[in-house]
């Protein structure tokens, strides 16, 4: 992969304008530069207006950030999607059917193909989940699955979120910028909409409700409160569907139901689509130093009066040791092969992978198992020596806690910068909604651009910024 | 809806309701002070006073020593001692608002927001007194625009109600409190003795509340003490006095009653007030003592927003 020139998502390897970019460069050639700056300096003003912030941990300085939105769009053509699309719903069909199998009987290490261990010592393994029926046999109702690709071949899934994957706002948000920004840019070609994603995520979870809830359920969203960093996107999603957006202390738990404090007295709520971690969800069951959560809530829901998405436990299967095996899950639960590729991974706990993990540090990204947020991450090629040395000690300290991956040579897409466009690596987040029903995407998802020349981490707690995503029609 | 967003709302409002009134009460304070000595008269001084208005005088005096000009604008307008600065009103109405963003309309967010980093900019830098006027004017604008979204994009229903309900308590506050502070310039037998100089006083009651030019609609003839404080208590059509705001008050609950099937102790309380506020004659209120009956009011006023906080709100 690296011999070649690293693949341009508008240029390709060569410099060739690839065929779902050519109207967008044809228009970027005839727009004045100033226009381009100017818009850009708009659609600043307009995220600063209407609030569209996320706060960085630690950092008291900046509490309330925007996150970097560039205006220059990433474009998929219709038969790319048609394929990532297939590849998507394989893939979380086969995650929720191992979820099912895990709180279950268990066939997947019986058969031996996942160790035991891997399950049982995961800090996100929940005991409490086990011999659970969920009346809707679907755990993840809502996945953001992380695709990046190095070709105009293959897309690789570089990680499964599928406890409270956040980031859906951004992708809407930044769909009505370019549409008011840009409208003779947009409809000179044929998007393929996005905007439907919040009646999709209410139909899902309302999907999911208990069998014993009114026809229509009442759905609400739990979020930790304004100081979460998503705070914005959850009190978003909630206007947009229009249900209440709760906090713990909103919430109570009388007769293994669960209500909220309403002006007019206690109301019945009958799914919880949580944005907060499992360990907060209830002080009863979970961490008891919590003053986030529900009492009561988790016995509620094991009595089946009231349906959480995604489920507690969720994060078993999505976390960095036990992504090297969802493959296997594919072929396992579905018979199939799996048509999205995985990064090829080295697992640390197994000891010709650690040895050679150790000697190759610097060609490898090496992940924390359980981080995120780009945190706890080593990227070899940029680290310094010392760093390498440093987390070389980390990793044999602790082997189990640790994967690496060969440096992908990321796909870049162009961006609007002082000097003209220049190319930055991509990653693309589509949003996955499971309901009873079936599986539902909107086509694109978000993509998250590294600003920084060079750089390969796209988080927006790392200087990431984002873009509109367009899948044309085919 | 949730109890914690219709707080939220209630509060939301008062606090915006409240930076406003401290404008109005700062910008008569500055429009007074620069008024020559022999039409202001000597003995007043109309700094203090302001702070006396806005309830902030100890808050004051355990900060500052003097009570210059300089000091009276920080104290009200910035300071971070005193929590219904200016500032600190814009700061809460925004975190209120950030916690309740799915019960506003996005307009309404978005006149806050702009009010919360217009103030920043201000803060930054000291402000001299000749800037004040542009400063204040940033804020009242601030507050027309939220409460102008709120009137043109709010559905009509219990979160507006709530939302109206937390403006008219704050406002009917503060009407009684800038009627108290002066109410000896109002007495009738003071009338008198004040000539010139009294009549700066009251211009300066109607101006903090908008009224000056109502007043000589509603009346037809120079400024009369007594009719000053009919204007701004009795009179239904003055939108600040005290039976215009419990007249919205009585109708906001109703409404809220309606729609949840019952009433409670905050609808009694509002209709009672509201009846002593139309049955009465100016000449009463003076006969049973204004200074009295403001307290009073104040009083009532506020045991009806903690009837409809343990009502509604918690």
């Amino acid at each position: 992969m690296a011999a070649r020139a690293i693949f341009d998502e508008m240029n390709g390897h060569d410099g060739q304008s690839r065929d779902a970019y050519r109207v967008l460069q044809d228009w970027l050639k005839s727009a004045p530069p100033q226009l381009l700056e100017h818009r850009r300096e708009e659609a600043e003003l307009f995220f600063r207006r209407v609030g569209i912030t996320f706060a960085v941990y630690g950092n008291t300085e900046a509490e309330e950030r925007l996150i970097p939105f560039d205006i220059i769009p990433r474009i998929l053509s219709g038969q790319e999607w048609a394929r990532l699309s297939r590849g998507l719903e394989q893939r979380v069909k086969a995650l929720n059917m191992f979820l099912k199998d895990i709180y279950g009987p268990r066939e997947i290490l019986r058969a031996g193909i996942v160790p035991p261990e891997l399950v049982y010592l995961n800090p996100y393994y929940r005991p409490q989940m086990h011999g659970l029926s969920l009346n809707s046999d679907i755990y993840v109702q809502v996945a953001g699955i992380d695709i990046v690709r190095v070709d105009d071949q293959d897309f690789y899934v570089l990680e499964d979120n599928l406890r409270t994957p956040s980031g859906v706002s951004y992708m809407l948000e930044n769909r009505e910028v370019m549409m008011r920004l840009f409208p003779e840019l947009v409809g000179m070609q044929r998007i393929r909409p996005i905007e439907n994603y919040v009646d999709e995520l209410l139909g899902t979870l309302k999907s999911v409700a208990p069998s014993s809830s009114p026809w229509d359920p009442t759905v609400v969203l739990l979020t930790p409160g304004a100081l979460n960093s998503a705070y914005y996107e959850h009190s978003f999603l909630a206007d947009r569907m229009g249900v209440e957006l709760v906090e713990g202390r909103d919430l109570f738990v009388r007769d293994e139901m669960v209500y909220m404090r309403t002006t007019e007295g206690p109301k019945r709520v009958d799914v919880i689509y949580s944005r907060i971690d499992d360990d907060f969800l209830d002080p009863l069951v979970f961490r008891p130093d919590s003053a986030l959560g529900v009492p009561g809530l988790i016995a509620a829901y094991r009595a089946g009066n009231v349906a959480i998405a995604n489920a507690p436990g969720t994060g078993v299967a999505d976390d960095k040791a036990m992504y090297s095996y969802v493959p296997d899950f594919v072929r396992f639960y579905m018979g199939e092969e799996p048509i999205l590729k995985n990064v090829p991974t080295w697992r640390c706990r197994e000891r010709e992978s650690l040895s050679y993990v150790v000697d190759n540090l610097h060609e490898l990204v090496v992940k924390e198992v359980n981080g995120s947020g780009g945190y706890g991450m080593l990227v070899g090629p940029h680290a310094t020596k010392e760093a390498c040395e440093q987390f070389k000690s980390r990793v044999l300290a602790a082997p189990d806690n640790y994967i690496a991956q060969p440096t992908l040579a990321l796909s870049t897409s162009p961006v609007f910068t002082e000097k003209g466009l220049a190319p930055r690596h991509v990653d693309l987040r589509p949003f996955v909604l499971t309901g009873r029903d079936g599986v539902r995407l909107v086509p694109g998802g978000l993509t998250r651009v590294a600003l920084t020349e060079g750089s390969l981490v796209v988080n927006s707690s790392q200087g990431g910024g984002t873009k509109d995503t367009w899948v044309l029609s085919e | 809806m949730l109890s914690r967003d219709a707080d939220s709302l209630f509060w939301l409002s008062r606090y915006v309701e409240r930076a406003e009134n401290t404008a109005r009460i700062l910008d008569v304070a500055y429009r007074m002070a620069s008024m020559p000595i022999s039409y202001n008269g000597v003995e007043t001084n109309e700094w203090e006073s302001a702070l006396i208005t806005a309830g902030a005088l100890d808050g004051f005096l355990e900060v500052y020593g003097e009570v210059s000009p300089e000091n009276v604008i920080e104290f009200l307008a910035f300071s971070e001692a005193n929590p219904s600065s200016i500032q600190n009103c814009i700061d809460t109405a925004r975190q209120n608002a950030r916690s309740v963003r799915s019960a506003l309309t996005s307009e309404m967010w978005e006149a806050i927001n702009s009010a919360w980093l217009d103030l920043r900019r201000y803060k930054a830098r000291k402000i001299k007194v000749e800037d004040l006027p542009r400063f204040l004017n940033l804020v009242k604008e601030a507050s027309l625009r939220y409460d102008g979204s709120a009137m043109r994009t709010m559905l009509r229903n219990d979160a507006y109600w709530f939302s109206r309900l937390g403006l008219y308590i704050e406002r009917a506050d503060n009407t009684a409190r800038v009627l108290d502070v002066k109410y000896h310039v109002l007495l009738p037998q003071d009338a008198a003795v004040g000539g010139g100089i009294d009549y700066y006083q009251w211009a300066a009651i109607l101006r903090s509340v908008s009224a000056l030019v109502s007043y000589q609609w509603v009346y037809h003839q120079n400024l009369r003490p007594w009719l000053v404080a009919d204007l701004l208590i009795l009179r239904e059509e003055m939108p600040r006095s005290l039976a215009a705001c419990y007249g919205a008050l009585s109708r906001h609950l109703d409404d809220i009653s309606h729609r949840y099937g019952k009433a409670g102790a905050a609808q009694r309380q509002a209709r009672a007030t509201h009846a002593r506020l139309t049955n009465r004659s100016i000449d009463d209120i003076f006969q049973h003592g204004l200074h009295e009956f403001l307290e009073e009011f104040l009083a009532d006023n506020n045991r009806l927003g903690l009837a409809i906080t343990s009502q509604y709100l918690c």
